[in-house]
């Protein structure tokens, strides 16, 4: 151990100089940063303003009293669209991790169920989610199966947790693969069979690494939740989209599209500085 | 007499590449057998063979008189009774020194969470490292990671303990301190085989110390016999190198 001296450390006329010259710095960066978004946002809102359609699309985009009236309904329709993430966000994060854990799976026993699992990612990654919505969403009903509900908010639900399941289950098993084959030869050592070493050496460390791209798909799902719309549940797109029909002005979609962003931006913004966090600290880990 | 570990004209290859070739080996109870040559002569293989991390082409291994290389055995429990150290350490990153300790012990061994870091707890302190019980393995110096890695594989009660070029990853300020802790394992009559370039610690420690080359052990016996009065050219050849290297 070395020992530290903590005596009293008042900074040199040279590091005051310094620090001084450091703030003159900032200053004049914050000054130039703010005098050129002034300058692009200025000429942007300029160039909309004057353009020879703008008297219109303010009316019928931006009437703020109609938008006013249209918001509580569009907020409703949001909450749908909220409640379809967090329940379809639960039984994805299940899904997804049995189907990467299949995948990744050496076990005999398992082979079937790991090229069944192969396959199901090929097929709902591949596929464009609307064409799911559609298939399951009117396909299922046709079928008349007794016992499974024809609602359309479920359904809708189904096609896109079977959807997002595969592309989750692509994130996971990266997150496993690249966790180094060392970690798992020294849990084997140790004698912890395979489940185990899965379970406490490397699922953890797997997970751990795959939380920005997670959050990534989050926000995906989100938006998302809007194409079930076309099974006609009234999520905000829907709402927005009735009223805009009704009277032929779009003001409704700007403001669900605005209640949209504005829980996707700090969602994003939340996601950006995840992943600069586990960048700083893999390099701090150096080769980890 | 009766051996730890056994191994009867051991054969291994990696395609085309034979890397162990009817190679036998005993090693009685209590004593360290110095695995040392050229890299690439297969020392770690020999190693990972033991601990059943690879198969062996043919041959047998057998610890304590029971065969482990039968495709039968389970794995899992001969794993059980060896430790293994390896020259990367491979802590576990996202557990702390005390987690990493106690993490074989309660699942493998069944201990209560308690019982298993009291234990733990007493080897941190024997080994100097009692104030890191709560750290992370990245907060740690190359050395201490090392000396945890170890105690880690101490925590099983291992009936035999590999060692594989632990110091190798280490620079030399550090190499002694893992080392002191091989010396008290040493005198405590742990059984151990071990994989090193240091031939002044392999003089300290070892029973018996084997040459390997081209798949084979050339020469063996005594730290005294094989390191100062080498018969085989190849050994000769050998140590002139590493003479050197300045790491005699
Ligand atoms: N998994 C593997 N696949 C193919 N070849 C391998 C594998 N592991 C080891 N080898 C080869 O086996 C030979 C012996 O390697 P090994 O790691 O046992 O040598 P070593 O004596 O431990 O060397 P060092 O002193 O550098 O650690 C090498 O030629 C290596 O390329
Ligand atoms: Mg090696």
């Amino acid at each position: 151990m070395t020992e530290r001296n903590h005596s009293a450390w008042s900074p040199s006329s040279r590091e005051l100089e310094r620090q001084g010259s450091r703030r003159a710095i900032n200053r004049k960066q914050v000054l130039i940063a703010v005098v050129s978004s002034l300058l692009v946002l200025g000429t942007l809102a300029l160039v909309l303003v004057t353009s020879p359609g703008w008297q219109t699309v303010k009316t019928t985009f931006f009437d703020i009293e109609y938008g006013k009236e249209v918001f509580p309904t569009v907020i409703k329709g949001l909450w749908i669209n909220l409640q379809l993430t967090f329940i379809g966000g639960a039984a994805i994060g299940v899904i997804a991790l049995g189907l990467a854990l299949l995948r990744t799976t050496k076990s005999p026993t398992l082979t079937p169920f790991r090229f069944l699992a192969t396959t199901y990612v090929d097929i709902f990654r591949g596929a464009p989610l609307i064409l799911i919505i559609l298939l399951v969403g009117f396909g299922v009903p046709a079928l008349g199966l007794k016992g499974i509900s024809s609602n359309v908010i479920f359904l809708g639900t189904v096609a896109v947790v079977l959807t997002y399941s595969a592309y989750v289950a692509e994130v996971i098993r990266s997150g496993i693969l690249s966790i180094h084959p060392s970690q798992r030869a020294a849990a084997r050592s140790l004698g912890l069979s395979s489940g185990q070493t899965m379970r406490y050496v490397v699922l953890p460390q797997a997970i751990r690494r795959v939380v920005p791209p997670l959050l990534n798909d989050f926000v995906s799902l989100l938006k998302d939740t809007g194409l079930v719309s076309i099974l006609g549940v009234t999520d905000a797109v829907r709402a927005a989209q009735i009223n805009a029909s009704r009277t032929f002005n779009y003001t409704p979609y700007v403001v669900a599209a605005i209640l949209f962003l504005l829980i996707t931006i700090p969602m994003t913004r939340y996601t950006d500085r995840a992943i600069r966090q586990r960048t700083n600290a893999q390099s701090a880990e150096g080769a980890i | 007499m009766s051996y730890v570990l056994e191994l009867k004209s051991v054969r291994k290859s990696f395609g085309e590449e034979v890397v162990l070739n009817n190679l036998s080996l005993v090693v009685p109870e209590h004593t360290a057998t110095v695995l040392i040559g050229a890299s690439g002569s297969g020392k770690s293989t020999l190693l990972r063979c033991i601990n059943l991390l690879e198969t062996i082409d043919d041959g047998q291994i057998l610890l304590d008189g029971k065969e482990i290389s039968d495709p039968l055995i389970n794995v899992d429990e001969v794993r059980r009774k060896l430790g293994m150290v390896f020259q990367s350490f491979n802590l576990f990153p996202h557990k702390t020194v005390l987690e990493n300790i106690t993490l074989a012990p309660v699942k493998v061994q069944g201990k209560s969470v308690e019982e298993a870091r009291i234990a733990a707890k007493a080897l941190l302190t024997r080994f100097d490292l009692a104030d890191k019980a709560d750290q992370y393995p990245d907060r740690l110096s190359g050395g201490q990671q090392q000396r945890v890695a170890i105690i880690r594989s101490l925590a099983i009660n291992p009936r035999l303990l590999l060692l594989d070029e632990i110091t190798s990853a280490l620079d030399p300020v550090l190499v002694n301190e893992v080392l002191s802790i091989v010396r008290d394992l040493k005198h405590d009559g742990m059984t151990m085989v071990l994989a090193t370039h240091e031939m002044g610690f392999a003089t300290q420690v070892a029973d018996e110390v084997c040459f390997l080359e081209s798949g084979n052990i050339l020469e063996r016996g005594s730290a005294e016999a094989v390191l100062r009065n080498p018969t085989n050219p190849k050994t000769q050849e050998f140590l002139k190198r590493v003479h050197q290297a300045g790491r005699l």
